[in-house]
């Protein structure tokens, strides 16, 4: 296949693409070739230039040299409006929704001449269910999870039969039966001859996926491959110039004191769109990280602001800190219980992007860092914590008086668990511990966990990435529907037994209210 | 073709400082096209409406006394808006600061003693603080806006001030003006400068200035106040509570309006009548954007803003303008601002529907 499509004019062709901003240069003479039907990997770290080149694709910036042809012909991308013309199509890493429209209003927005607002629900809801990503179009964005957000975006895409898509990092939402679906789907488009360029740091599902691999590494092409004939660690090398760190877990000691416990804990949303939490027990233990696996939007979100306090219960007893009720405190006084929280969202919730980093330690360790005297802030003491936090957490940024918003993901992702962890709490909630962050990063965040366990630290970890909780986590449970399976040793489970119980089915389930047909109920007991 | 505003990557960082300034210049010039276009002289005019009021001592009193209140007031506002607490009644506040004050004033008469002075400031600060507590009380239990809340108490202040003066607060012997009667000499602000208006609120106002820029800049509340207003959910996340931020921003606009309503009245007013403030309270905020809500910036801005009362008064009375030739002014600066400010943050730019043939034109 690969020595037919070589002959090939390639549908699109990049030469010599360099792009330098003040600070550095993204790109340095990339080159690139993709051919009608291909799926073709981008493979690097965070940084290494990958955004930036497939930015200069769609028409979002403007390289300052280079040369780029679209089925032979030289173009040039004024915008992503002429991108699109041309049929390059793109799913961005950081969403560009509207929070205040719905589903389809988002769409009609991308789409020329979309007038008929039902007609294009009807065609959403199509598309979606061909490809399996389910979507309500009548819901407003902002109800959304991050993972839910995602597919909006991804069949935005579809809509427009596009030659060429471009996926920054699809998967890093889905479960293991969503991104199978997905493959299924991107490989049904590349039969239908349409491009993708597959952005990436996962490995395995690049060899399972792409039929070609170009590499970047600081902006600079160190490879391409045929993913197919490579190995995980032969294109990690390409990729960061070193073998994979592989995180140390050794077995958590047992008998650890009950830190964090959720105890019968019943919510109803305020959002129309919300997840309702249903009778939720959960205990986490001092030493021990245990994970809560799920597809986005089955009430990890509802769960996560009950839990750190950012939306209080009107009764204390169903969430108990170190033995104290503290359902209805605000996050101020759960953190001073010792609670730290690492949330979702990084730019406007766990850091405020105007505000310098040393400003953002005062954010939530003005406590552990005695930052504040006779009711004014110590500026000293605050640049020292964050100074200590950079350097410690290998941050790369300006120094302590750079902007959150000036960071890339994965370095303002350390900074945020640095400063929690930094605080030495007693239990910590993290969220997505490593959602887009490149792999370099992923493992010094989820050893520093591991370490912080080994100190004695209860963590609760909520994640949608299954490989990442199986690494790390000593037990696992299972968020579905607003309901919490029983958390099970991880070593006593497996990727496929967790998949079942995502949707809903664990042993001793409540099946009878939620519904279920009878040969659901039928396979469940099989299970 | 179409306009479209797009946002720049990099904003200016100088430019954001340099744009009041260029506020200040465009007003100059559109008001030189406005002076011709009234048939005066731009020059004579420019010379009545800007070097006029400063060229005396008495007018450099008159813009230090115009500007106090609104240095004061500007200051305590930009608390708020800082959270994005918008508190657009600041009038109003005025207003009852006066009457609180006021009244201490006037039921004290007789027991002259310097500490009553203090005992007024004070008071007239709690009345702005309980006229503004209502749109804080609002927004916190019903969620109503406090723009609109606020702004509309400024009426009912209006209102109350004015039955005061017409019943139960007139002076008997006032021939019958809607007016109380004037304070003791010894209830008044001290005079500064020999000759002039300029008393001792002018030091107050410092003080309030000085006091704002600690606390924005340098005190953990301030800290979590600019939090609230940069990025709510990272408030909410670090357990800064909202509701506080709502009232703390409300009381500090109420309670800096209230001041500079005593110190009108215990001032070059020395007594209560129906209309005490030329819109200081409305004027204020231009004042607090114009200073880019930082104390310092707010502390020139309302020089300028004072310069804009005395130079459109001067006007009236050398080239006979109508009154409304300071509101015009005052519009004009934070429109130009305003307008700047989204130059700085946006482009303007021409876009053609793009076809693919355009497309492939445009490559080749």
């Amino acid at each position: 296949m690969r020595g037919d499509t070589a002959a090939a004019t390639p549908r699109l062709s990049l030469r010599g693409i360099r792009k330098a901003y003040p600070s550095v240069v993204a790109n340095d003479g990339i080159d690139l070739a993709v051919v009608p039907g291909e799926i073709h990997a981008v493979l690097g770290e965070n940084g290494a230039g990958k955004s930036t080149l497939m930015k200069i694709i769609y028409g979002v910036v403007k390289p300052d040299a280079g040369e780029i042809r679209w089925e032979g012909r030289p173009v040039e991308i004024a915008n992503p409006h002429a991108a699109r013309s041309l049929g390059i199509g793109m799913v961005f890493q950081h969403f560009s929704l509207f929070e205040t429209l719905t589903v389809t209003e988002n769409v009609a927005l991308a789409i020329d001449g979309a007038k008929d607002l039902a007609a294009l629900a009807r065609r959403i809801e199509e598309v979606s269910q061909r490809y399996g990503l389910p979507l309500d179009p009548r819901r407003l964005v902002h109800s959304l999870s991050v993972g839910e957000r995602q597919r909006v975006e991804i069949v935005r895409c579809l809509l427009q039969q596009p030659q060429l898509l471009i996926m920054d990092e699809p998967t890093s939402v889905l479960t293991p039966q969503a991104v199978q679906k997905l493959f299924e789907t991107l490989r049904q488009l590349a039969a239908e001859g349409c491009s993708i360029l597959y952005i990436s740091h996962k490995l395995d599902e690049i060899k399972a996926l792409c039929t070609g691999a170009t590499v970047l590494r600081g902006g600079k092409v160190t490879g391409t491959c045929d993913p197919r004939n490579e190995t995980a660690s032969s294109m990690a090398r390409l990729m960061i110039g070193k073998d994979l760190p592989v995180c140390e877990h050794a077995e958590a000691a047992a008998g650890g004191e009950p830190r964090l416990m959720v105890a019968g804990l019943s919510h109803k949303s305020d959002d129309p769109f919300g997840t309702d939490l249903e009778d939720v027990h959960l205990t986490v233990h001092s030493g021990e990280i245990v994970g809560i696996a799920g597809v986005s939007g089955n009430g990890q979100q509802e769960l996560l602001f009950a839990v750190s306090g950012e939306e209080p219960l009107a009764e204390p007893f169903p969430i108990r800190l170190l033995g104290v009720e503290v359902g209805r405190m605000h996050p101020g006084r759960r953190r001073k219980l010792g609670m730290g929280f690492v949330p979702e969202e990084r730019l406007g919730r766990g850091a405020v992007p105007n505000m310098s980093l040393a400003e953002n330690a005062l954010l939530t360790a003005h406590r552990a860092g005695a930052m504040v005297r006779g009711g004014l802030v110590r500026t000293d003491r605050m640049t020292a914590f964050a100074r200590d936090c950079i350097e410690q957490y290998t941050v790369k940024c300006g120094g302590p008086d750079a902007e959150a918003r000036s960071l890339s993901g994965g370095n303002l992702q350390k900074f945020i668990v640095g400063r929690e962890i930094l605080q030495a709490p007693k239990v910590l909630v993290v969220a997505q511990p490593t959602w887009g962050v490149d792999v370099g990063a992923a493992a010094f965040i989820r050893q520093a966990l591991i370490d912080l366990r080994n100190r004695g630290t209860a963590i609760l970890v909520i994640s949608e990435e299954l490989d990442e909780l199986f690494e790390i986590c000593d037990r696992l449970a299972v968020i579905a529907k607003g309901r919490l399976s029983p958390a099970k040793r991880t070593r006593e489970t497996n990727v496929e037994e967790i998949g079942v119980w995502m949707s809903g089915l664990w042993p001793g389930a409540h099946t009878d209210d939620l519904q279920p047909s009878a040969p659901e109920v039928a396979r469940a007991a099989q299970a | 073709m179409r306009l479209k505003l797009e946002a720049r990557p990099a904003p200016s960082r100088a430019m954001r400082y340099l744009s009041p300034l260029l506020a200040a210049v465009l007003t100059v010039v559109v008001g030189f096209v406005v002076f011709s276009a009234l048939g005066q002289n731009p020059l004579a005019a420019f010379r009545a409406f800007f070097v006029q009021p400063l060229s005396s001592t008495n007018g450099v009193a008159e813009l230090l006394l115009k500007a106090s209140p609104l240095m004061m007031i500007a200051t305590g506002l930009a608390v708020g808006f800082r959270a994005n607490v918008w508190n657009i009644g600041a009038e109003g506040q005025l207003i009852v600061g006066a009457i609180f004050g006021g009244g201490v004033a006037l039921h004290m008469e007789g027991a002259a003693s310097s500490w009553l002075l203090v005992a007024m400031v004070l008071a007239g600060a709690l009345g702005g603080m309980v006229w503004s507590a209502i749109p804080a009380f609002l927004r916190t239990r019903f969620n109503a806006s406090e723009i609109l809340t606020s702004l509309m108490l400024t009426y009912v202040a209006a209102l109350l001030l004015s039955y005061l003066v017409h019943d139960p607060w007139r002076d008997p012997q006032g021939f019958n003006f809607p007016q109380s009667k004037m304070f003791d000499d010894a209830l008044l602000f001290p005079i500064l400068v020999e000759a002039t208006r300029l008393n001792a609120s002018f030091l107050v106002a410092l003080a309030v200035v000085a006091a704002g820029w600690v606390f924005i800049n340098k005190s953990f509340l301030g800290y979590q106040m600019r939090v609230a207003g940069l990025a709510d959910a990272a408030a909410r996340y670090a357990g800064f509570s909202a509701t506080r931020t709502v009232w703390i921003g409300m009381l500090a606009g109420g309670a800096a309006a209230g001041m500079a309503g005593l110190a009108e009245v215990a001032g070059p007013i020395g007594q209560l009548t129906p209309s005490i403030s030329p819109g200081y309270g409305f004027a204020a905020i231009i004042v607090a954007f114009v200073g880019r809500l930082n104390p310092v910036g707010i502390l020139l801005a309302s020089l300028l803003m004072s310069l804009l009362y005395l130079g459109g008064e001067q006007a009236q009375m050398e080239l006979r303008l109508p009154s409304a030739i300071t509101g015009l002014f005052q519009g004009m600066l934070l429109f130009f601002l305003l307008g700047a400010d989204v130059l700085i943050n946006y482009r303007l730019r021409v876009v053609r529907p793009v076809r693919v043939a355009g497309a492939t034109e445009a490559a080749t």
